[in-house]
């Protein structure tokens, strides 16, 4: 770890403005992710600007009956919250299965959006990693690489976004909303707001430099039953091997529409959208759910150690979906 | 500087706790076998048991390491300019500018015990025999400008080829002199070979057990104090004898100048038997700076310089005639061991013992690695080798279509089958029919892969344990004041086993007073010699050496009481004295111990009481001496993910005497949780490019949490070991992970018919074996 500077921003727009100031800056918000890498030397900012008091910790109805939750609402506010465990279930349900009590009291929304791969490689100063070091080369490709992507990757990089509450939202098209420093506020769908590696992996979103998020508004509760099913190694604290959020309408036996997002298989929260469109309006059965797992995972490469995620990820799929399916008593 | 850590003995009442771990107590009121709650629990909740790193010593700079960026080669250059210019920095130490240390020496030291007594130098050469070993010492006023300082030292390699792969170096496989604790390295009985090529009934299996790391809580840490040419090193240490000695062979100074304080030692699992960079860094440093120095490593480089368990290829065959019966035992071992220094894990040495069978052959051969050492981790040799062992005896078992109680049981032995003796005790049979039935066990299907419940595949499995006593030389001492209050001392450690608890039960039952009456002082050199934790031996070393002091104790009383004025046992034959509820009775007659010694010995007394190795023993010697269980798992399998999770476990356990069933209990949950890890998730992973261990941190080393321990059991058998020692009790911290992940293994398999036999057995390799369950 480097000597920072530090402060304490007054207001979303002096904070914008502070990051925006220096380009060694970088916002704080939990800290549980950006203090571990900068411990091990693998983030270097010079000063930190600390959003983690600002007045972002409420979660409002919209107008248009979804919810806006602040970018400083922690992880287990969020999951705790009653609209949120009613009508967004599954983000409730992504949200518990992540980390561990102890980093959801400290972790924010806007934190848990931005944190970065666990690629081990990443996290050794040592290897070779173009996310870490641009045109190193990527460790991972011919190492160990069980937790790698399948889906959306390259030679350049083959790491995966690490978080679960991501792909609930991405599940629910969430918007992210940010302030630029020159005051400007935007909105960013969240299939917008990662990017795949590319020939840049180590620029890993859409924001600008001193561009700082400031809530996530989810539309209306989408119809339909929802789930989170998180595929890991252990029950409780481990990233996900394969993880799935599914949305499923149905109207009599068959699909009306259906959502789905996957984690654990890209550098962002992968929206299987041919998987969708196959299900929707086709009957709700096992050769249906099989054949949108099929469809999901069409494009999937494997590296070695995580070629058993392609059929972990169809067979995850199949049975949330069809788990999904089944009407509430 | 220092103040000794004391703790007293709460009054302990019963806590209902012995409703799961049944132990039956003499009638009259006992210490020994009660249920006591942890003496030190208070001081550990309460943030007052001090650890290693926390000592508060004025003036002290810390130390942060910098380990090598490759793992073989020489350092070619290494600048330190911008490091010694830095804020706060007080001195940088290389190979280049560190004291004169002696040299490492050969892979293989002359004696066993040399190898606790080497010397390990640090920084003394240019050359890098493993990733991450150490190559600079910055030391500042903060730990965070020493970690600063150390980020802007620039080293160039001059990087060798190195060997980092087991698999692909089978050919290169030598055989040592000797395993780990000296063993032989082969044992040989019959002709195994004709055996097995003309067995009826055969298994062939080969199983990998891979690399796993102790990852103890606590760090290991330093602070090295110097007082003139006096050394005081307050380290997390299991055994300060081996740290003493040591750090005095590589320092180059009498061990009596030195000195080792370890109160509370934040878990070891083996990973704290000798020293390690930590500690010789701190000698050196603060010896060089004039100034007490601290150094503790991260989580990371613990991974790459305090040891862990080598990856292990091993063959198991088995002969068996068709009604079950074992003609022939093999197991074969090929392990990873360091090119510098070597480790032989005693991984088949169980084999030699556990079950009967007229031909019999183990072995264990080493491929040489550019890693560091390994070292003892948690049950060396039974960890791994009843892993793959108990495994394939449940295939044996399926292949003959016998239930695997029924083929141990048919191969029960009735002496040690190698060495001839007979066994002090032995209730594995005893083990697994309890468990038998108080698990459900013949609820079983044994057709795999047929029970389900909604989306899970439910297994059984079980699988024997069997673990070696042991007993290592110890010394302690007791003295009782005038007021009758005792203190023990002995230079013996708490590793968070329950040590500082049995000890004073043990004390106070001898005498006779209550627990309150009594503390105990441990993790001093300056106090007796014990032979420290590790081994599982701990609890019955010092035990005995402290029930001996006592005896001597009590004698010395008795015969002041006997010939003082005083005493109103003046003239009595004293042989027949009783020490109980804090007096002291004979016949009619009877005193307070505090009355009796206020009026004849105001100073009070002291005494020394030990025990020898016990391999040293006749006893030991005339007997074959282990701890013995049986151990019972319930496995659910997703059928969908393959995910395992555990539902219930059982052990069943017999071990001797059980001095106290809350503490042996924990020791035995610790054991069966680390059975689960070894079975399902523990694995470090070593990059064939780099030799390094890739995974090298708790969230990526994956051990069991909570959420994956299910509803755990232990029972303990009644037992008393009388060869064992006097306290009739035997090693049993080890024994819990004995063939634990081997009954989890075959829960598995149960489960799912699938036989993986690369640990750890995670959802990947079983994913495959999974056919597709209807929606
Ligand atoms: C051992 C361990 C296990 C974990 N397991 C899981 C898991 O299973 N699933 C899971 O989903 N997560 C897991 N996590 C990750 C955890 O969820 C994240 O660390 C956490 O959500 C990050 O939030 P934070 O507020 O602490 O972010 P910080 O560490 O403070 O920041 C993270 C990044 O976000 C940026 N940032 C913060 N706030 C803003 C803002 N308002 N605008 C713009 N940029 C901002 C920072 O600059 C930084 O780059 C685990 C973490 C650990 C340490
Ligand atoms: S996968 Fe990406 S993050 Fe990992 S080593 Fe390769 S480039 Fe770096």
């Amino acid at each position: 770890m480097r000597a920072f500077t530090y402060e304490r921003a007054g207001s979303a727009e002096e904070a914008a403005a502070a990051v925006a100031n220096r380009p060694d800056a970088k916002f704080i918000s939990g800290g549980t992710n950006l203090l571990d890498l900068m411990k091990l030397d693998i983030e270097q900012p010079a000063h930190l600007v600390d959003v983690s008091r600002l007045p972002l910790d409420r979660i409002e109805e919209t107008e248009e009956g979804g919810l806006r939750i602040g970018a400083q609402v922690r992880n287990s506010d969020l999951a705790a919250e009653p609209r949120v465990r009613s009508q967004y279930p599954m983000l409730s349900q992504a949200l518990l299965a992540g980390a561990s009590g102890q980093i959801r009291n400290k972790a924010s929304t806007a934190g848990n959006l931005l944190q970065r791969t666990r690629c081990f490689y990443f996290y050794d100063r040592n290897m070779p990693c173009n996310k870490r070091e641009p045109g190193s080369g990527c460790a991972a490709l011919q190492g160990f690489n069980r937790m790698h992507a399948i889906l959306g990757a390259n030679d350049a990089c083959i790491a995966v976004h690490p978080s679960d509450m991501a792909v609930a939202m991405a599940g629910l098209d969430a918007r992210i909303e940010t302030l630029s420093p020159g005051g400007e506020a935007r909105t960013i769908p969240i299939g917008d707001l990662h990017r795949l590696p590319g020939t840049t992996p180590d620029v890993e979103t859409t924001l600008g430099h001193g561009e700082m998020i400031t809530a996530v508004t989810l539309p209306p509760p989408p119809p339909g039953r929802q789930l989170y099913r998180k595929v890991r190694d252990r029950a409780s604290y481990a990233f996900a091997m394969v993880s799935v959020a599914a949305i499923v309408e149905k109207s009599g036996d068959r699909i009306r529409s259906a959502r789905i997002a996957m984690g654990g298989v890209a550098a962002k929260p992968w929206r299987a959208t041919a998987a969708e469109q196959t299900l929707a309006g086709s009957v709700a059965s096992d050769g249906a759910f099989t054949e949108a797992a099929e469809a999901a995972l069409a494009e999937a490469v494997g590296h070695g150690d995580n070629d058993f995620k392609i059929p972990l990820a169809k067979r995850t799929l199949r049975h949330t979906l069809a788990a999904a399916a089944v009407e509430r008593a | 500087m220092h103040k000794t850590t004391t703790l007293r003995g709460q009054s302990a009442d019963s806590t209902g706790f012995v409703s799961r771990s049944t132990v039956k107590s003499s009638p009259h009121v006992e210490f020994i076998g009660r249920p006591v709650d942890r003496i030190d629990g208070p001081f550990k909740v309460t943030g007052r048991a001090t650890y290693a790193y926390e000592h508060p010593i004025d003036g002290v700079a810390y130390g942060y390491v910098l380990g090598a960026a490759i793992a073989k080669g020489r350092i070619a250059e290494i600048d330190i300019s911008d490091a010694e210019r830095a804020p706060g920095v007080v001195g940088v130490m290389t190979h280049r500018n560190a004291p004169p240390q002696p040299d490492f020496g050969p892979a293989v030291t002359p004696t066993v015990p040399e190898v606790f007594t080497r010397a390990r130098p640090a920084l003394n050469s240019d050359r890098v025999r493993y990733y991450d070993e150490p190559v600079a010492l910055v030391v500042a006023e903060t730990f965070e400008a020493a970690r600063a300082a150390a980020g802007l030292i620039k080293v160039r390699y001059d990087e060798e080829v190195g060997t980092y792969d087991l698999q692909a170096h089978l050919s290169d496989a030598y055989a040592p002199r000797r395993t780990n604790a000296g063993l032989a390295t082969d044992s040989v009985v019959g002709d195994f070979e004709s055996a097995f090529a003309q067995a009826p009934v055969k298994v062939d299996a080969t199983y990998r057990t891979p690399f796993e790391h102790h990852n103890p809580m606590e760090p290991h840490a330093t602070i090295a104090v110097w007082s003139g040419d006096e050394l005081t090193i307050h380290t997390s240490a299991q055994t300060l004898a081996n740290y003493r000695a040591g750090i005095a062979t590589t320092l180059g100074m009498p061990p009596e100048r030195v000195r080792i304080v370890s109160p509370f030692v934040g878990g070891g699992f083996g990973s704290k038997l000798i020293i390690h960079a930590d500690t010789v860094l701190a000698a050196l440093a603060a010896r060089v700076l004039q100034r007490p120095v601290k150094i503790a490593l991260t989580r990371q480089q613990m991974f790459a310089n305090t040891g862990h368990r080598a990856e292990m290829i091993h063959q198991l065959r088995f002969g068996a005639d068709s009604d079950g019966r074992l003609t022939g035992i093999s197991h074969d071992v090929w392990s990873a061991t360091s090119s510098f220094e070597e480790y032989c894990e005693q991984t088949a040495a169980f084999a030699r013992s556990l079950y009967a069978a007229p031909n019999r052959l183990t072995r264990h051969r080493l491929v040489r690695l550019d890693i560091n050492r390994g070292e003892w981790m948690r049950s060396p040799g039974e960890a791994p080798g009843m892993l793959a062992f108990e495994c394939a005896m449940d295939e044996l078992a399926e292949r003959l279509g016998l239930d695997p109680i029924e083929l141990r049981i048919r191969n029960e032995p009735t002496q040690d089958p190698e060495r001839g003796v007979p066994f002090s005790t032995r209730n594995l049979v005893a083990c697994m029919e309890e468990g038998a039935r108080r698990f459900g066990w013949q609820g079983r299907d044994p057709v795999p892969g047929r029970t389900r419940e909604g989306r899970k595949l439910i297994g059984y499995g079980m699988a024997a344990a069997i673990r070696p006593n042991y007993i290592g030389a110890t010394t302690a001492r007791v003295a009782i004041d005038r007021d009758g209050q005792v203190t023990a001392r002995l230079d013996m450690t708490d590793i968070g086993t329950g040590t500082y608890t049995i000890l004073t039960q043990i004390v106070a039952q001898n005498l006779g007073l209550p627990l309150s009456s009594v503390k105990v002082e441990l993790g001093d050199s300056l106090f007796p010699r014990t032979a420290g934790s590790g081994g599982s031996w701990g609890a019955t070393s010092s035990g005995s050496a402290l029930h001996q002091a006592c005896s001597i104790l009590k004698q010395r009383i008795l015969e002041v009481a006997r010939s003082s004025e005083a005493s109103p046992f003046r003239g009595v034959n004293v042989s027949e004295a009783n020490f109980a509820h804090g007096e002291v009775r004979i016949g009619e007659r009877s005193a307070r111990l505090s009355d009796l010694i206020r009026d004849i010995a105001p100073d009070g007394f002291e005494a020394e009481g030990s025990v020898a190795a016990a391999n040293a023993t006749e006893t030991y010697k005339a007997y074959s001496q282990h701890s013995h269980g049986a151990h019972f798992a319930e496995v659910a399998v997703d059928c969908d993910t393959g995910e395992i999770r555990m539902r219930r476990f059982l052990a069943v356990i017999g071990a001797g005497r059980i001095l106290n069933p809350k503490t042996a209990r924990s020791q035995i949950i610790g054991g069966m949780s680390w059975g689960i890890g070894a079975a399902l998730m523990e694995e470090t992973v070593l990059d064939r490019r780099y030799g390094h261990f890739v995974n090298h941190d708790l969230a990526e080393y994956h051990v069991p949490v909570n959420a994956d321990i299910g509803a755990m059991e232990v029972v303990f058998l009644e037992e008393h070991d009388d060869k064992a020692n006097p306290l009739g009790a035997k090693g049993l911290g080890e024994l819990g992970v004995c063939g634990a992940g081997a009954a989890v293994a075959n829960a598995v398999y149960n489960a799912t018919g699938v036989r993986v036999r690369e640990f750890p057995i995670t959802l990947d390799k079983v994913l495959p074996g999974l056919p597709l369950t209807a929606i």
